[in-house]
């Protein structure tokens, strides 16, 4: 190939670039993109896969509705691979180079404080679908999963009503078990359960040999007191834990256990009729009985193309905070981060169970909470609903240190973490 | 006008109510079906007692079908029904009178929902209704069942039905229960009585009642009688308690050799460091899996078709990895060990993009579910016995196969000297894959095993990976016993320091003692002997 041939052959290419680049822009300035950072590869791709797809299909029901404010929505699906160092790298590359105008994204609670620096510096907007440990408020972070306040302590309050006097707080090890076993022992304790009454365990992430933490259980139920495991295992350690409790004779009429982070989703991957009994406490259940949920789960097996998939809490959570934030567009008429973050405060958006959620100024949301027991068929079966919608508490009332600490990011306090007794914003956003 | 408004309005209302009377000829069970079929949960263990009250000779079928959540209700006309399979369609049978409603549908009927309180109401309430079973069987576990909730009114009623009762079982059982209600007597002779009469018993309620007696009992005999049979009772419930952790210990040792085993053959005798072992491991899940989805009806037949079956997709993903990549890279540990892992990936991601990210179902079979009740304090559960015992099979089969065959031989004579088995007649190559194929294939029968013990995803090789190659390290490379002594010890080890260390420090401890060992003995428990070795 002689040296002209390949310079025009460069140059072709270079104009076709060119031309590529040109027509991106004409479409950038037409759509209204939205980021989407989930884990599709990795250990985390088990939770996180779902709630890519529920965006997607949020976000294609929204543009044929006709979009926002004229324009097209357009998701940017990007992959951290259960990697948190890598979050805060692809969130820079959301908000730096994608441009994108909100994000949905994490689940964990280390790759949202992974991110979180990130969001505050380039002033992102994150919208994080999952029950989480509480004791944060960013501006620009939006709580639309479950403070403890939303889920731990109506699920121990249930438990309570039901004549529970002994308790294993039983957690994988890591910051968001330790912080709420932090906040139920204290609350227990407030609430006169002794300390030879509450057992404590944490196993590390993926733990699959449970005979003698179950052998213990056992043996701590069997003291004549009626029993309860307040369970905060996350993921994978969850099926070799019910497999073990089935397998020693514990039923949920002994000793039952209610579980932060077990879901449809993780019982589809179970044979639950040794579980039938055991609870779980959540903001949303499939089985809720309304019209709204129903056209949800038809639109959602419709659009994945399968009926056998469930819903969950953390998809429902998305289904709010989309909502949310396209309502708070079309209030403030601009996506711009600052103006949406100020719209959005007291923005109300029905949710799934036959309510309307709304925003607080601490940027959590409100929430029914509903404890279901798991069924043959691994749904849930609700045996309690909070009668009202219960507030999102960013800092806990039963911690020392965070009980004089509020959050408003209303003007003119603004802050994440105002303490009441020294009248101080502490300066740090979150 | 408003009056007429308010009428119909108040009628539309009634209405509903008076079509979902029930009807069944007997005042009492209509009131505990209305009561039954509450939305309320306290309303509902109401009707519960009111349908054991009633004396109707079908309560104890209706109470257990309640409790199996096998009841359902005619929204309509609130009539309990069951559904049956009838010529390949599901249709509902009215539960008292047996009358077919015809075909099923989910919109017309509802389950009959119970919650856990009421769970623990139905079964205290079977219980008192059984004992007058003619079964002993059934009569047995009813008194077992009483016996397990400790109900001190019970005494009475036991008392009074020995003087009938004549199978010893049960009898034995009834004083038991009889005995433990009399730790409560208000005679203190009698209470000393009962305490001589349970000082043998391991069951919980007896040494709660030990317990509150050796501690507060107003008479002094009776506070040190208890507290000696109390401390009797103790050292046993010690005992056996070490009993179950050693058992725990070789139950969690038998899975690290069975996840470990097939490497000590890819790794131990041919020295490949393959990371795409645990993937191996995870393979052989899937095909279980996948089998029990081709035949959902025999789970146990599709566990034990799944091991041949397991063993020989793993094997020939074995040789083909073999014979695709490692076979280019002998000599060469640190690009073998880079492109093992670069497979173990491409596995996982092949596993989430065709069948699902999401961890699947794998149901264990009745002969697997379950536990053997030695005493009261120990129970050993079904299936990490038979895991153990399948350990040690695999073990027996595949040392059998190293020592007595021509296969063996021809392995262990590839390992020890390559060249010299080459000048005899040995095809090192075809040994090569043939013996990684094993190595892989015993990898897919541990993926089977562990398919019944914990979650089958894309992750699960990941997990095993790293404790297979401790144990094969710890035990001594090349050496087969070393792994399942290896294995076997570290699984005790680990759950002799659990109950003091918690699990996240012991397996902490456990890989520090492993590091300090190998700096000791750097070829592990039975290093391997000969020229061979040293080189």
């Amino acid at each position: 190939m002689s040296f002209a041939t390949q310079i025009r052959r460069l140059s072709l290419a270079v104009s076709a670039v060119t031309a590529m680049s040109v027509v991106g822009a004409v479409q950038a300035a037409d759509t209204i993109k939205v980021g989407v950072l989930h884990s599709l590869s990795g250990t985390m791709a088990i939770s996180e896969t779902t709630l890519k797809d529920t965006m997607l299909m949020l976000i294609e029901e929204q543009n044929k509705k006709g979009g926002l404010l004229g324009k097209k929505l357009e998701a940017v699906v990007v992959d951290p691979a259960s990697n948190w160092p890598l979050f805060a790298e692809k969130a820079r590359e959301l908000i730096e180079k994608e441009k994108v105008d909100a994000t949905f994204g994490c689940w964990t609670s280390v790759s949202r404080k992974s991110v979180l620096p990130v969001f505050e510096e380039l002033n992102g907007l994150l919208f994080y679908p999952v029950q989480y440990e509480g004791e944060e408020s960013s501006k620009n972070v939006f709580y639309t999963g479950a403070a403890p306040n939303q889920q731990a302590i109506p699920a121990v309050d249930y438990l309570m009503e039901q004549g529970v006097k002994r308790w294993v707080l039983a957690g994988t090890d890591y910051v968001y078990p330790r912080t709420t076993n932090k906040i139920l022992e204290a609350y227990l304790k407030a609430k006169g359960v002794v300390a030879g009454d509450i057992m404590i365990n944490y196993t590390p992430f993926g733990h699959s040999d449970w005979q003698s933490i179950v052998a213990d259980i056992k043996k701590f139920g069997s003291a004549g007191k009626k029993t309860a495991v307040v369970s905060t295992i996350n993921g994978d350690a969850n099926v070799p834990f019910y497999k073990e409790l089935g397998n020693q004779g514990i039923s949920a009429a002994d000793i039952p256990v209610i579980a932060f982070s077990v879901g449809e989703e993780e019982l589809s991957g179970i044979d639950t009729k040794p579980l039938v009994g055991h609870l779980a406490a959540w903001n949303y259940f499939m089985s809720v009985e309304d019209e709204t949920n129903d056209a949800f789960i038809e639109a959602w097996q419709k659009f994945v193309k399968n009926e056998d998939r469930v819903t969950n809490d953390p998809m429902e959570a998305h289904y709010i905070g989309f909502n949310m934030w396209v309502e708070a567009v079309k209030k403030a008429g601009t996506t711009d981060p600052s103006a949406v973050a100020d719209a959005i405060i007291g923005v109300a958006v029905p949710n799934l169970s036959g309510g309307l959620s709304a925003m607080m100024p601490n940027h959590h949301i409100t929430k029914p909470v509903l404890i279901g027991e798991i069924q043959d068929d691994g749904q849930f079966q609700i045996v309690s609903q909070t009668p009202g919608l219960v507030v999102g508490d960013a800092w806990s009332d039963y911690l020392e240190d965070s009980k004089p600490l509020i959050a408003d990011w209303r003007t003119p306090l603004s802050c994440g973490n105002y303490n009441v007794k020294t009248s101080k914003c502490s300066g740090q956003n979150y | 006008m408003l009056r007429i408004l308010v009428t119909t309005l108040l009628l539309c209302l009634v209405a509903p109510l008076m079509a979902a009377a029930i009807e069944t000829g007997d005042p009492a069970l209509d009131a505990a079906f209305v009561k039954i079929t509450d939305r309320n949960f306290a309303t509902k263990a109401e009707g519960v007692t009111a349908l054991a009250a009633s004396g109707n000779p079908k309560a104890i079928e209706l109470l257990r079908g309640l409790l199996e959540g096998k009841l359902r209700y005619l929204k309509k006309n609130k009539r309990l029904v069951w559904m049956q399979r009838q010529d390949g369609r599901t249709v509902a049978i009215d539960a008292l009178n047996a009358e077919d409603y015809g075909k099923f549908s989910k919109r017309k009927f509802k389950k009959l929902a119970i919650n856990n309180k009421m769970r623990g109401q139905i079964g205290s309430l079977l219980a008192q209704m059984e004992l007058a079973d003619p079964d002993p069987a059934v009569r047995l576990a009813s008194v077992t069942a009483m016996l397990e909730r400790s109900d001190p009114a019970q005494a009475e009623l036991f008392t009074r039905m020995l003087s009938t009762e004549q199978d010893p079982a049960v009898r034995e059982a009834m004083q038991a229960a009889v005995a433990l209600a009399q730790l409560s007597d208000a005679d203190p002779a009698k209470r000393r009585q009962a305490i001589a009469a349970v000082s043998d018993s391991l069951q919980p309620g007896v040494r709660n009642g030990l317990t509150r007696l050796a501690e507060s009992d107003p008479d002094e005999a009776v506070r040190a009688e208890a507290a000696k049979a109390l401390e009797k009772i103790e050292a046993r419930v010690e005992f056996f308690g070490h009993v179950e952790t050693f058992f725990f210990g070789l139950s969690l040792g038998s899975v690290l050799v069975l996840a470990a085993i097939g490497l000590a053959i890819t790794f131990g005798v041919m020295g490949v460091i393959n990371m795409a072992h645990g993937e191996l491991i995870m393979l052989g899940a899937y095909t279980t899996y996948l089998i029990q989805q081709l035949m959902p009806d025999m789970i146990g037949l599709s566990i034990l078709l799944s091991l041949p079956a397991a063993f020989l997709v793993s094997g020939a993903a074995g040789v083909a990895i073999e014979r695709g990549v490692i076979r280019f890279l002998y000599g060469r540990p640190l690009e073998t060990l880079l492109a093992t892992f670069g497979i173990s990936l491409m596995l996982q991601q092949l596993v989430r993009t065709v069948i699902s990210p999401q961890n699947v179902p794998v149901s264990n079979p009745d002969f697997l579910s379950g536990f053997w009740q030695i005493n009261g304090v120990l129970s050993l559960t079904y299936n990490r016995l038979y895991i153990f015992v399948f350990c040690l099979l695999v073990f027996a089969g595949l040392f059998f196969v190293l020592k007595r065959t021509r296969l063996g031989l021809q392995v262990r004579a590839v390992s020890q000297n390559r060249a010299m088995a080459r000048a005899m007649g040995v095809r090192s190559s075809r040994v090569d894959a043939l013996t990684f194929g094993l190595g892989s294939g015993i990898a897919g029968i541990a993926g089977v095993a562990l398919s019944q013990l914990t979650n089958v995803g894309p992750n699960l090789g990941q997990a095993y990976i790293v404790d297979s190659f401790m144990v094969v390290v710890f035990g001594g490379v090349g050496n087969l016993w070393g792994t399942l002594i290896g294995g076997l010890s570290l699984g005790i080890a680990n759950k002799v320091m659990e109950p003091w260390a918690g699990a996240v420090l012991a397996k902490i401890l456990v890989l520090v003692f492993i590091i300090l060992f190998i700096q000791k003995r750097p070829r592990g428990l039975f290093p391997q002997k000969g020229r061979a070795a040293e080189g």
